[in-house]
């Protein structure tokens, strides 16, 4: 009766819509659930997977991040105009995009806690900025794809393998990312994250560096997007188009793992199992040859319904019969586009 | 809590059958929109029938002139494909004949993309010459960043500022730029439209390659050619209700019916990553023996989809664009590469810079395209070394002052 319950709640029904996609994929074309298979699909979701576990921090935090997208664009284009077709520079490259990823998450995190604009703003405008500045750079067209053995991160995987035939380098990195997030939500700091989204002011009242907590979820969200930006400039190659639409993605990766906009409730499993359930669908949609044009409509559908039935009365907010109030009458906190959002949670 | 799933999935099935009603009904033009969405609902359904339909984009008169064009030698100097012209019916400019360097006024569709970005720094490398020679002052460009209304204002802006001599415009679309181009006509400054056109014969003349039917045509029957009849082809398309690209898949689309080679289409947004997903989806279904692009941007990735699979590469049509060029020279696959003549950027101003001579000009300015083949394939490789993959192989601008260097560090003015 427990697993049922957890199914339906929101927390659970993300697993519930992952379990039927495949299963309809499977139906369609049984090869899809031969290992091999299968286990290139988890390849092509990790990009997409660890962008959902990095933005889940952020929104469960009670923020957004919309700058992930333009900061995969721009890891990636860095990547193939800085590395090139020379394996010397790989290391000295690498270590330039972490270190980018870390200025570009402290900078939203600082700007939210310190000067306390609004994250939909600020990251905003660092998206605007980190496309701009990609487009100055390249004229547009990037040089070129990296040096192979660079691309073989989120191309290759480790071969001969038995029963799968190749266990790609993208799943190793997405199991270590989502180790270390489970981990991460754990520690005291993952707490305090999730309360900060719950009451921020209660948070602050108990004595916790909440602007240090919040700017460490932007950091955290820079990071994996240039991890993912590793791993699809491999999968894919260099293109300005790569990365484009992501933050997106992630954001309805999250919610459609029930973690709740504006923070205070989530769990990071179900918000990567999103982002499979995200895939998954997309993969349905090619399997069963829906006409081109129709497929963005379908998909936008589907995610609305999905989405609309975690955050309804039926799932989890009957079995949370009376959460206990939200204190409504505790003045604004300088943080009023995302304080009223979780009000009725 | 079955039934509760069951409904979810109800509630969006039906949600998803009232949406194809609305957004099929904005696209739908002509005769025969009555019929669309009814098709496309049962498509949805029955998942067999044929995607897009595109007979809404097909013209059978347009198909059977560019068709022709093809194959006609054109006239004017060999050497600059840029002056050539197919068919034309040229008329006398002998009114706007004047001294002086005269100011052109471009009202610009959009660099939003590689193409238009590549011949943005042609045309500005042209101008450079224009000004030296003293034929044109300044151009003065307004970039209408992929908006009709946005193109709109800049075209009665300029018409206002009343300072230009000559409008040159790249429409964002067909008919909402229609009227605005009329309005341009009716300062009695020549008027020089390029690329996609307007519905209108105001203008003095209209320069642009033959036509996305063209491109259709070389492009599928290249693939029949190379492919037998049930053979698969996987169709990369950008986005929808662009006319110059439907076009292009309106014709491969026909001659694949015909062949019986079996075509199933996607839209890509040009996304390396999406392109490799689809691939990877329709190499797990079964054998794809084709790929046929609209535009050859992020072809290498449907390439690399195949070798990640490890299936034999694709006989395979993508574009001039360098990145497919070299992954065709590196794999050995049998492929063409068509061409939507970017060299197209450099005539307007030549074109501005007759009018003021008084030179006859053509009044459809249709300029040669013609695909490259495996023969020339070596010849563009070696003629582009060191451009940036991004970079058209016929951008043109081989003999311009700025030759190589500002294609090769791709500098946007």
């Amino acid at each position: 009766m427990n697993v049922i319950r957890t199914l339906l709640s929101p927390r659970g029904a993300v697993f519930l819509l992952l379990a039927g996609l495949l299963i309809a994929v499977t139906v369609i074309s049984p090869s899809f659930a031969e290992p091999g298979q299968l286990i290139r699909f988890i390849q092509r979701v990790a990009p997409i997977a660890i962008v959902a576990i990095g933005q889940y921090f952020v929104i469960v935090g009670g923020e957004f991040d919309l700058s992930m997208g333009s900061l995969i664009t721009a890891q990636v284009v860095i990547a193939g105009n800085l590395i090139g077709q020379d394996a010397g520079r790989i290391f000295p490259v690498l270590a330039l995009m972490l270190v980018l990823g870390v200025l570009v998450g402290l900078v939203n995190g600082l700007l939210v806690t310190l000067l306390k604009v609004p994250s939909f703003i600020v990251t905003l405008g660092m998206m605007l900025a980190l496309l701009g500045g990609v487009m100055y750079w390249t004229g547009g067209a990037a040089t070129g794809n990296p040096v192979d053995s660079f691309r073989q991160l989120g191309r290759g995987g480790i071969r001969g393998v038995p029963v799968i035939e190749i266990l790609p380098y993208s799943v190793l990195v997405m199991a270590a990312v989502l180790a270390a997030a489970i981990w991460l939500t754990r520690t005291s700091f993952g707490r305090t994250v999730i309360a900060l989204g719950d009451n921020p002011r209660a948070v602050r009242y108990a004595g916790a560096r909440s602007w240090w907590v919040t700017t460490s979820t932007f950091v955290i969200s820079a990071l994996t997007a240039t991890i993912s930006g590793i791993l699809l400039v491999g999968y894919a190659g260099v293109h300005p188009k790569v990365g484009q639409g992501y933050e997106f993605i992630a954001i309805t990766a999250v919610v459609l793992g029930g973690v709740v906009l504006g923070g205070g409730r989530g769990w990071v499993v179900a918000a990567m199992a999103g982002a499979f359930a995200l895939e998954a669908l997309f993969t349905l949609l090619n399997f069963a040859e829906v006409p081109s044009t129709l497929r963005d409509g379908i998909q936008g559908v589907i995610i609305i319904a999905a989405v609309a039935y975690s955050a309804s009365p039926l799932g989890g907010a009957k079995r949370k019969a009376a959460p206990p109030a939200p204190p409504q009458t505790s003045p604004p906190d300088g943080k009023e586009p995302v304080a009223p959002a979780h009000l009725g949670s | 809590m079955r039934r509760k799933a069951v409904m979810t999935l109800a509630v969006g099935a039906v949600a998803a059958l009232a949406l194809v009603g609305c957004t099929t009904d904005p696209t739908v033009t002509g005769p025969g929109a009555s019929t669309t969405p009814a098709t496309t609902g049962a498509a949805a359904e029955s998942s067999t029938a044929p995607s897009t339909p595109s007979t809404e984009w097909f013209d059978q008169a347009v198909y059977d002139e560019q068709f022709a064009q093809r194959s006609v030698t054109p006239e004017g100097p060999a050497d600059k494909p840029y002056l050539q012209h197919i068919n034309a019916e040229m008329v006398s400019t002998a009114k706007y004949k004047s001294t002086g360097a005269k100011k052109a006024c471009f009202a610009n569709a959009s660099i939003s993309n590689p193409w238009r970005q590549t011949g943005w720094i042609t045309m500005n490398e042209q101008l450079k010459e224009l000004q030296k020679s003293g034929a044109i002052s300044e151009m003065e460009t307004r970039d209408a960043k992929d908006s009709d209304d946005t193109q709109i204002a800049d075209i009665d802006y300029f018409i206002n500022e009343g300072e230009c001599d000559v409008f040159i415009i790249s429409p964002n679309s067909t008919a909402a730029m229609t009227p605005a181009v009329e309005r341009a006509c009716k300062t009695d400054k020549p008027v020089i439209v390029f690329d996609r056109g307007v519905q209108t014969d105001c203008p003095v003349t209209f320069i642009h390659p033959i036509g996305g039917f063209a491109w259709g045509i070389d492009t599928a029957e290249f693939l029949n050619d190379n492919l037998q009849s049930g053979d698969k082809v996987v169709a990369l398309r950008i986005l929808p209700g662009v006319d110059v690209l439907e076009q292009r898949w309106a014709a491969a689309e026909k001659l694949f019916k015909e062949s019986g080679v079996e075509a199933v289409d996607y839209f890509t947004g040009a996304d390396p990553v999406e392109i490799k997903k689809i691939i990877s989806d329709e190499l797990a279904k079964g054998e794809v023996k084709g790929i046929w692009m609209d535009a050859g941007d992020g072809a290498v990735a449907a390439i690399e989809a195949f070798e990640d699979a490890g299936k034999a590469l694709p006989v395979m049509t993508g574009e001039d664009e360098l990145s497919f060029l070299r992954k065709w020279k590196d794999t050995g696959i049998t492929a063409l590469g068509p061409v939507y003549s970017n060299f197209q950027w450099r005539t307007p101003l030549l074109a501005a810079a007759d009018i003021f001579a008084g030179k006859d000009v053509p009044k459809e300015w249709v300029l040669p395209q013609s695909p490259i083949t495996s023969a020339d394939l070596d010849s563009y490789l070696t003629a582009n070394d060191g451009m940036p993959d991004g970079h058209y192989a016929k951008f043109g601008g081989e003999d311009l002052p700025g030759y190589p260097q500002i294609w090769q560090k791709r500098v946007i003015p």
